[in-house]
């Protein structure tokens, strides 16, 4: 293939941790099939050289928590034919969300020595708040193998092939025992989007939910059954509100037992 | 002879399981409207082409390399089983790659799966096809053996619904349809051209001009979800008995054997008791949201 | 009852037979304990067998227990059924490579499976293979499960104490194997009584040190069985289930339902009989090489009913309700066979411990008790 007509490839960070770009650099085998499909014109976290854009596609980590990424992804947009958000703070704001919840001023007061040099947004969120985004990939960190599917699929043409369905699906296919069943253990694999490969129940542990609500994520149903079961309800609203929190209907639920829990008190 | 093969003819695949494809070269290409377009097939291996064999209304698992795989009927002439053709409209991702597509390049097929037409059973009475859109594309086999067998049927009628002008594809065929004595073709659009002079509407309208011996008539229905409701509801407060309706449905066909499961439809797996049913055996189901 | 000849072996016999099989190129599957559970996994003694323990299971609950014994087989069955083994939850059915300007070759196809010796598997799993075989032995079988499947030898094992969630009995399944094994073993205090299914068990049976079991055991033998049938831990009326079932697609109760049922398909995947999968094609990014993988897929996700144009079932409602209606009713009309053989794994298994016997009886009770009382009332017409 001649080198020239290659797709190029932009990576951009936002409000982030870097992880989800690592994940990049982490395709270890994929790399050199990755290099020899696109062209990565953009992307400082791993080379200086930047190539000019129109890019054909984007993959943008993190949130948008700031007045200059607020402006910053709408240029992004324009310079990028098929935009991709990787990893939970792109799609769904990530734990910078959390603040949402909070007052960022006071925040602002306790966190920094002269609060007036820091220029953020009342709200961390999702990019797709701000720009049409065309693909959403879920994760913290996103799973490198969905990564390459994402890519690949654009390579070729195609839909990516990103399950929607629950982590339930992927953790009994490996053969795992259900650690709420067993254990009693309120775990969010049920209404948690699959993509992991269901890390956490393969070592006995509950779902987190790094990877957002699955379709016709069933928070409420499940948020119930929890409590019926002996959780309280403060746990449940810290459950919900962790990477993806600010996704519905995590949102909704979590706000909902938080109005519940300050009733009671 | 009224049809290829009197049984349900064996499927082709690939060599180590049923859910692996055979290679077809794509030997001729015909654009039928802006977004569908006719693809003529040739098995590589000459041994799968000897053995392949069809009935009208079937179809075959066409998969494309990297992309997928899609259940797309066969609309060509079951008696020339050595070159098949699939018309196909440029919709889902696979039909979308198949655009891409040229002469000389291969697809993988594994096929025939699916119930027929009933032209054995039907021979005698009168067949009404009622057609909408892509809709014509499995009934084009059914066409061609009532034709070449055309004094063992009563009254032969073709209705036949499309957007625009524009959208119909097989034109030129079914010009020459239109020009025969023995077979009655309307055809009704959505959207009407300057230069359209015909009916227009939806296609169960065109049923008010002909005359309709319900019960001596077998109607073959294929089209959209809504046309093939609207078309069975008619035909029986017509009379038209429910084991005479025949509709081809479509649904979710991923290995066309009936092990995944996908194409359900209460009791029915689409791709082996179906496509074509008749609407006495779905009665129950039929039109029913949530199935 | 069918006269059947037992022989008494005694229990280190099994350590024998285990070795038999080894040795002759099975693999053995049989009860284990993992994270928390009794599972089936490859063993290659006795001493993995869960011995001494039993398990308590309920609704969404399962806990494992110590026994008061050192039984070898004093549990039911857990979270696995012989379903992973004979259709694996992934498999890659074919890889292929472009050759040259536009041919294909294949690289790789379906895996050859290995052979298979069962250890310890119940009435309830020999059923559901019975039930499988129906999917995948058909005129168009699947070539792995075909062949898994029929070189595999199954020492099964009767349930004297069946479990909480248990309702083979209902189902005419269980709790005694009849058909499907090449030997069945009843545990007693040091023996076993093993049954004769197949000459390759006959064969087995030859190879240990055994006797003809005394007519006292044998009439004990079946006297367990009839009690363990009177002491299932759930049951379903079967009388008629199918058609009302499927005259009754509107209940309300099936929204009753999907208020509490997240569609997380964890029924669908402990279900010995469910068989439904997706098919995927992947492509690397050379674009030179694609596969086709097979993984168990359900109907309780969205994408499972996507087709051009839509979801069949977009509600929840919808999926529970294919999903019960095909087990209970309409596979009897595919298969000539319930799709449920009464093991309790959907029951148990379910995290929020939604209960078919129970979601079924609702609807049929319901259903059973309008049609009485207007059979009452026109009886009085008729009376009157």
């Amino acid at each position: 293939m001649v080198k020239d007509t290659k797709p190029k490839l932009a990576v951009y960070k936002f409000s982030s941790c870097d992880g989800c770009q690592l994940s990049i650099l982490d395709l270890e085998d994929e790399l050199l099939a990755l290099t020899g499909a696109v062209e990565i014109a953009f992307f400082l976290e791993a080379r200086r050289k930047v190539q000019p854009g129109p890019y054909d596609i984007g993959l943008v980590e993190g949130s948008i928590s700031t007045p200059e990424e607020a402006e910053r992804i709408v240029q992004v947009r324009k310079e990028c034919k098929y935009l991709v958000t990787i990893g939970a703070c792109a799609t769904s704001g990530g734990i910078q969300a959390l603040k949402n919840w909070a007052d960022v001023e006071e925040y602002k007061r306790i966190v920094y020595a002269s609060p007036k040099y820091i220029q953020t947004l009342d709200t961390a969120s999702p990019v797709a708040a701000y720009v049409l985004v065309d693909f959403e990939l879920r994760g913290c960190p996103v799973n490198k193998y969905q990564l390459v599917e994402v890519i690949t699929a654009f390579v070729a043409g195609r839909r990516p092939q990103i399950p929607t369905y629950p982590v339930c699906l992927e953790c009994k296919r490996e053969g795992n025992v259900c650690v709420m069943v067993t254990d009693g253990a309120p775990c969010l694999g049920p209404i948690t989007q699959a993509g992991c490969g269901a890390i956490c129940p393969s070592f006995g542990r509950s779902c987190y939910a790094c990877f957002g609500p699955s379709e016709s994520s069933a928070a409420e149903m499940l948020c119930n059954h929890c409590e019926k079961t002996g959780t309280d309800k403060p746990t449940i609203v810290r459950m919900l509100r962790s990477f993806n929190g600010y996704l519905e209907p995590f949102k909704q639920v979590g706000d909902e037992y938080e109005r519940q829990t300050v009733k009671n008190h | 002879m009224i049809t290829a093969v009197a049984e349900r003819p064996c499927m082709v695949c690939g060599d180590g399981s049923p859910m692996e494809p055979a290679w077809a070269r794509i030997v001729a290409f015909h654009q039928e409207s802006s977004n569908t377009a006719s693809y003529s097939l040739q098995f590589v291996d000459p041994e799968k082409r000897k053995q392949y064999q069809f009935l009208p209304g079937q179809f075959n698992m066409v998969y494309l390399f990297g992309v997928g795989e899609a259940a797309i009927s066969i609309s060509s002439d079951p008696t020339c089983c050595d070159t098949l053709v699939h018309t196909i409209r440029h919709v889902g991702s696979v039909t979308f790659a198949m655009n891409k597509l040229k002469e000389g390049q291969c697809v993988g097929l594994r096929g025939p799966f699916g119930s027929h037409w009933p032209l054995e059973s039907c021979r005698g009475r009168d067949i009404l096809l009622v057609a909408g859109g892509i809709g014509i594309a499995p009934l084009r086999p059914a066409i061609y053996q009532l034709l070449k067998n055309r004094d063992q049927y009563g009254r032969v009628i073709l209705l036949y619904g499309v957007r625009s002008p524009q959208d119909m594809i097989f034109k030129e065929e079914v010009e020459e349809w239109q020009e025969r004595r023995d077979f009655q073709v309307l055809i009704t659009v959505d959207y009407p051209s300057e230069e359209w002079t015909g009916p227009v509407g939806v296609v169960t309208k065109l049923l008010r001009r002909v005359r309709l011996d319900s019960q001596r008539t077998s109607v073959f229905v294929c089209g959209p979800r809504v046309m093939n409701r609207a078309a069975a509801h008619s035909f029986l407060s017509h009379y038209v008995p429910e084991d005479q309706i025949y509709v081809s449905l479509e649904r979710n066909m991923r290995c066309g054997i009936g092990q995944c499961g996908h194409c359900q439809y209460g009791p029915k797996f689409v791709c082996k008791d179906g496509p074509i049913f008749s609407y006495a055996s779905v009665r129950n189901l039929f039109g029913k949201d949530e199935v | 009852m069918k006269n059947r000849v037992l022989y008494t072996i005694d229990k280190r016999e099994l350590d024998k037979l285990i070795g038999i099989l080894v040795r002759d190129g099975f693999k053995v599957v049989g009860p284990t304990i993992r994270d928390g559970a009794i599972t089936y996994e490859e063993i290659e003694s006795t001493r993995q067998l869960p011995v001494g323990w039993t398990d308590e299971q309920e609704a969404g609950k399962y806990r494992l227990k110590r026994r008061d014994d050192d039984n070898l087989f004093g549990y039911v069955v857990g979270p696995h059924s012989l379903k992973k083994f004979l259709f694996p939850p992934k498999q890659r059915l074919f890889g292929i490579k472009k050759s040259g300007e536009d041919g294909f070759v294949f690289e790789a196809r379906q895996p050859e499976p290995p052979r298979y010796a069962f250890l310890g598997v119940r009435a309830c799993d020999l059923a559901a293979v019975d039930v499988q075989d129906r999917v995948f032995k058909q005129a168009m079988s699947d070539p792995y499960y075909a062949k898994a499947r029929n070189e595999a030898i199954f020492i099964a094992v009767n349930c004297p104490e069946p479990g909480g969630t248990c309702f083979c009995a209902s189902m005419g399944t269980g709790p005694r194997c009849s058909t499907g094994f090449d030997i069945a073993l009843t545990e007693l205090k040091t023996t076993f009584t093993a049954e004769v299914g197949s000459t390759r068990g006959q064969e087995l049976i030859e190879a240990l040190e055994h006797e003809t079991t005394d007519a006292n055991t044998s009439h004990l033998v079946d006297l367990m069985m009839d009690i363990a049938s009177e002491h299932m831990g759930r049951s379903l009326d079967t009388n008629d289930l199918p058609s009302i079932l499927l005259e009754n697609l509107q209940h309300h109760h099936w929204s009753d339902v999907a208020k509490r049922c997240m569609s997380c398909a964890n029924c669908t995947f402990a279900c010995p009989t469910c068989f439904c999968s997706n098919i995927e094609d992947q492509t690397d990014l050379t674009g030179e090489h694609a596969e086709r993988w097979r993984t168990w897929g359900s109907c309780f996700t969205l994408e499972f009913s996507y087709h051009t144009g839509g979801y069949s079932r977009s509600s929840p409602a919808a999926r529970y309700r294919q999903w019960l209606t095909h087990k209970l009713a309409s596979w009897h009309e595919q298969f000539g066979v319930s799709g449920c053989v009464g093991c309790g794994r959907c029951i148990t298994w379910c995290p929020v411990g939604i209960d078919i016997t129970k979601e079924a009886t609702v609807i049929a009770d319901d259903y059973r008790q309008s049609r009485s009382r207007q059979e009452s009332a026109s009886l009085e017409e008729v009376g009157s």
